[in-house]
């Protein structure tokens, strides 16, 4: 480790005052603190000591969070690959045709999200954040199977200049950055990111007979025109391919869909993960799922058609629910800050998707919208909650 | 009427470096000093002596010309030997050169049965005023004011604190008049509270003229802050007054001898400290002489005060007026490989965050100075609520004062918070703000405006 320390120490005065690098200097200190923990010790006056945990361990938890998703996304690709094209795919097959898939728009996400940062960090001189760690990963999963990586590559950087840099960089952002990069490709380029044929990577091969593209969300809404039970028309899609939309099928993710976005069972080991290590909240998570169901079952009573009608655990299954739910709703910074607030956040997201699912046939997938909504919203809800706060106070004060 | 409260929200920081209950054999500080910054509310210091004089303790050598009846006096005898001057002859430090046997300026028994103005201006020309404290604000008191109640806390729960009993052994005399005498100066309550996990001490047990309150749970449950929330909390307008355990003494030594004693017992703690015990010495007294052989070491945080609101001293820097406490910790100036993301069982931490596994170490943790990562906006949410055991959303009002929002402010509580009160904030922070500069910061906008 004394030779990489060296090779910064040799490099250093470049970036000094002065230096011939002057301006990059918050990139050499950057990369040097993600080598090295700093050597920086507590100032005089105040805590002489510090917590061990600061935000790069943090932003690294949620990363590590959704490696579980990310695996089987990769697997999920190549295994949907090849039952829509008629083939016989080995675990290996799977694996390696997903990662192909994948990888460049990860990559893609990751090199242009940091590149757009730096430039931010050196034009702004300010240090180098740890958030985009988190981002870069999100915009990967949130994205269909396959897209053209000039589209990630042009949402990432609306996302982080218009979405976070110019409210101030790194925890002053309003909406969540990941989502903002989805929202701005279903707007702009909904052709790639909408429809029923994208969530499936064919590859150059042609899909078999009987096959089709349809998201479990769009089969549900459709029964709701032709009149067919939606668990029926779910449990028979694609049968006669060996597929289906069974409640298990999209419990564990086998099912077309956004990269990350398919498997509960791996947005729940994500949540896990967040919730044991303290980074997420768990009442936004519960709120969500809470809501979401609560919402089904408003939509059971009501039952006018039979997308409503539809048994109320279906929606937390389907669609990208729990995975909004788990990693974009929980983003502390764009979520309610107050422990009440993240409570009515949570469900009201949970709620909205639903009612956006069900009622809207322009937006078949209602949890980007309405986290983007709640987003907007959630400083409105934190208000409130400021405001009893400082109510209680002023009343302590009459009495 | 007894309270008890019982909190659960805080964290205890369970360190390397406590100290047994017992006295050690060290060599007497031999000069004591007196610092303007350790009292915040200090406006226009006035030095009263000249290097050279000769004084007793109990003379004043310092005041406040923006609250002239306070005095600030010599905590022992002996020759005024330095005068320390800052940029723009800015005071720093006050330096007594001490007799092998300290004299006292003799004031007389005070007769606390006196009317309140005599009582007052008597007190605060003794030399023990300064262990009057206002909230809010965390000042000196201002001798003029009526405050609505007066707390004494019984117990410090801070990192490696000392026991409060075992520094006031002798005391109880002296500790009954202090508060007798102080529960002359409010037309309230004084309220003593003490640690409701152990059995009350002997010396508070007794206790008249002071409603006794119980608080148990972990830090900061000892603050006299957060005890002042619970019991009657302040808001706008409101002035109440805190004094130290060891300042009762003092007010009560005061009372019935007619003299300014500045002794005191202070606790020697840290992981670096070979003797670690308990020290009779004086206010302000010079470090040196209590840190045996780690006075020579390198790379040692030698701080005045606990390890959360302490102040980093040299070798041979001196103790503020009101700590009790020398701690001596590593520095922590090194780089650690991946550091952000290596597991540890070891390291200090209020988080469980990936690798963060201290959460089930049971032990003590050793500790140094290394802030473990670079300052960051405000992202993580939630967690300084979990150590702020008082009706404040800690959040919201630090960034009322980072925006200098004054009826933010005012609203959200900063009337009931000085710094010590967001020490813990400040440890926990994985954005690793400086909570304490900046909640005074707070306060002065408001004092000053």
């Amino acid at each position: 480790m004394k030779l990489l320390q060296n090779l910064f120490d040799g490099m250093k005065p470049n970036f000094e005052k002065g230096g011939k690098w002057e301006k990059f200097h918050t990139l050499y200190e950057g990369h040097r603190t993600i080598a090295f923990a700093p050597d920086l010790v507590t100032k005089s006056k105040g805590a002489q000591i510090k917590d061990a945990t600061d935000l790069k361990r943090v932003m690294i938890t949620v990363v590590i969070a959704m490696i579980p998703a990310l695996l089987f996304g990769i697997l999920n690709i190549g295994h949907q690959h090849f039952i829509a094209t008629g083939g016989e795919g080995t675990f290996l097959d799977k694996a390696i045709f997903g990662a192909l898939t994948v990888l460049p728009t990860l990559i893609v996400s990751y090199a242009v999200g940091l590149a757009t940062e730096f430039t931010f960090c050196v034009i702004r001189n300010h240090p180098i954040s740890e958030g985009y760690l988190v981002t870069g990963m999100l915009i990967a999963l949130v994205m269909p199977p396959f897209i053209p990586l000039w589209q990630v590559a042009l949402a990432t950087v609306f996302a982080v200049v218009i979405g976070k840099e110019v409210f101030g960089g790194t925890g002053m952002n309003i909406l969540n950055v990941a989502m903002t990069a989805r929202a701005f490709l279903y707007f702009a380029y909904p052709a790639q990111i909408s429809g029923d044929l994208v969530w499936t990577y064919l590859g150059d091969k042609a899909a078999v007979d009987g096959f089709s593209g349809a998201t479990a969300l769009a089969v549900a809404y459709n029964s709701s025109i032709d009149g067919t039970p939606v668990v029926e028309a779910l449990t028979s899609h694609n049968a006669a391919i060996g597929a289906d939309y069974s409640f298990m099928s999209m419990f564990m993710g086998w099912i077309p869909g956004s990269i990350g976005e398919t498997s509960t069972l791996m947005a729940l080991i994500g949540a896990v993960i967040l919730v044991a290590t303290g980074v997420a909240s768990w009442k936004i998570i519960v709120g969500g799922f809470s809501g979401a169901y609560a919402m089904g079952l408003v939509m059971n009573a009501l039952q006018v058609n039979e997308f409503m009608a539809m048994p109320a655990h279906y929606h937390l299954v389907m669609g990208g629910l729990a995975f909004g739910v788990v990693f974009m709703a929980t983003d502390p910074v764009s979520a309610a800050q107050t422990e009440l607030g993240k409570w009515i956040y949570g469900i009201l997201i949970g709620v909205l998707t639903v009612i956006i699912r069900v009622t809207n046939p322009a937006y078949p997938e209602g949890i980007m919208l309405a986290v983007l909504f709640m987003n907007v919203v959630a400083p409105l809800i934190d208000h409130y909650v400021v405001k009893a706060n400082k109510t209680r106070r002023l009343q302590r004060a009459t009495i | 009427m007894t309270k008890i409260v019982k909190l659960k929200k805080g964290f205890d920081l369970k360190l390397v470096g406590k100290a047994p209950l017992e006295f050690l054999q060290v060599a007497a500080a031999t000069t004591f000093a007196i610092k303007p910054s350790d009292f915040p509310g200090i406006q226009r210091p006035k030095v009263l002596v000249n290097e050279g004089d000769t004084v007793k303790a109990g003379t004043p050598i310092l005041m406040d010309k923006a609250m002239d009846q306070v005095i600030y006096a010599s905590p022992v005898s002996g020759e005024i030997v330095e005068i320390k001057r800052g940029d723009k002859r800015k005071l720093l430090e006050i330096k007594i050169l001490a007799d092998t046997t300290v004299t006292h300026e003799k004031f007389g028994a005070l007769d606390i049965e006196q009317d309140r103005a005599t009582l007052v201006e008597k007190l605060a020309a003794s030399g023990v005023w300064p262990n009057v404290i206002q909230r809010p604000y965390g000042i000196v008191a201002n001798p003029a004011d009526n405050p609505k109640a007066i707390f004494v806390s019984g117990f410090d729960t801070h990192p490696l604190a000392p026991e409060v009993p075992f520094l006031l052994q002798g005391d109880e005399r002296y500790f009954q008049a202090g508060i007798d005498a102080l529960a002359k100066l409010t037309t309230g309550k004084v309220h003593l509270n003490v640690d409701g996990s152990k059995a009350v001490p002997a010396i508070f047990s007794g206790i008249k003229n002071a409603q006794i309150n119980q608080f148990s749970g972990p830090h900061p449950a000892g603050n006299v802050g957060t005890q002042i929330h619970h019991i009657d909390p302040i808001n706008k307008g409101d002035i109440a007054w805190t004094v130290a355990p060891y300042g009762v003494v003092q007010i009560g030594k005061f009372v019935l001898e007619g003299i300014y004693d500045a002794s005191k017992v202070i606790v020697l703690t840290g992981s670096e400290l070979a003797q670690k015990g308990y020290v009779k010495t004086y206010t302000g007294a010079n470090v040196s002489n209590f840190l045996g052989d780690s006075s020579q070491a390198e790379n040692l945080r030698i701080i005045a005060g606990n390890i959360l609101t302490g102040e980093k001293v040299d070798a041979q820097g001196y103790l503020g007026f009101y700590h009790n406490q020398v701690t001596v910790i590593p520095e922590g100036k090194y780089e650690e490989f991946l550091g952000w993301l290596k597991p540890s069982a070891t390291k200090l931490s209020f988080h469980k965050a990936i690798g963060m596994f201290s959460f089930l170490k049971s032990g003590e943790f050793k500790v140094d100075t290394n802030t473990h990562g670079e300052e960051r906006p405000f992202v993580v949410t939630g967690v300084f609520e979990k150590v702020m055991p008082m009706d404040i959303l800690p959040t919201y009002l630090f960034k009322a004062i980072v925006t200098e929002d004054f009826d933010e402010m005012e609203e959200l509580g900063l009337y009931e918070v000085i710094e010590e009160d967001v020490a813990l904030c400040e440890f926990v922070d994985p954005s690793k703000n400086e909570l304490q500069e900046l909640v005074r910061h707070g306060i002065e906008l408001l004092m000053y405006n």
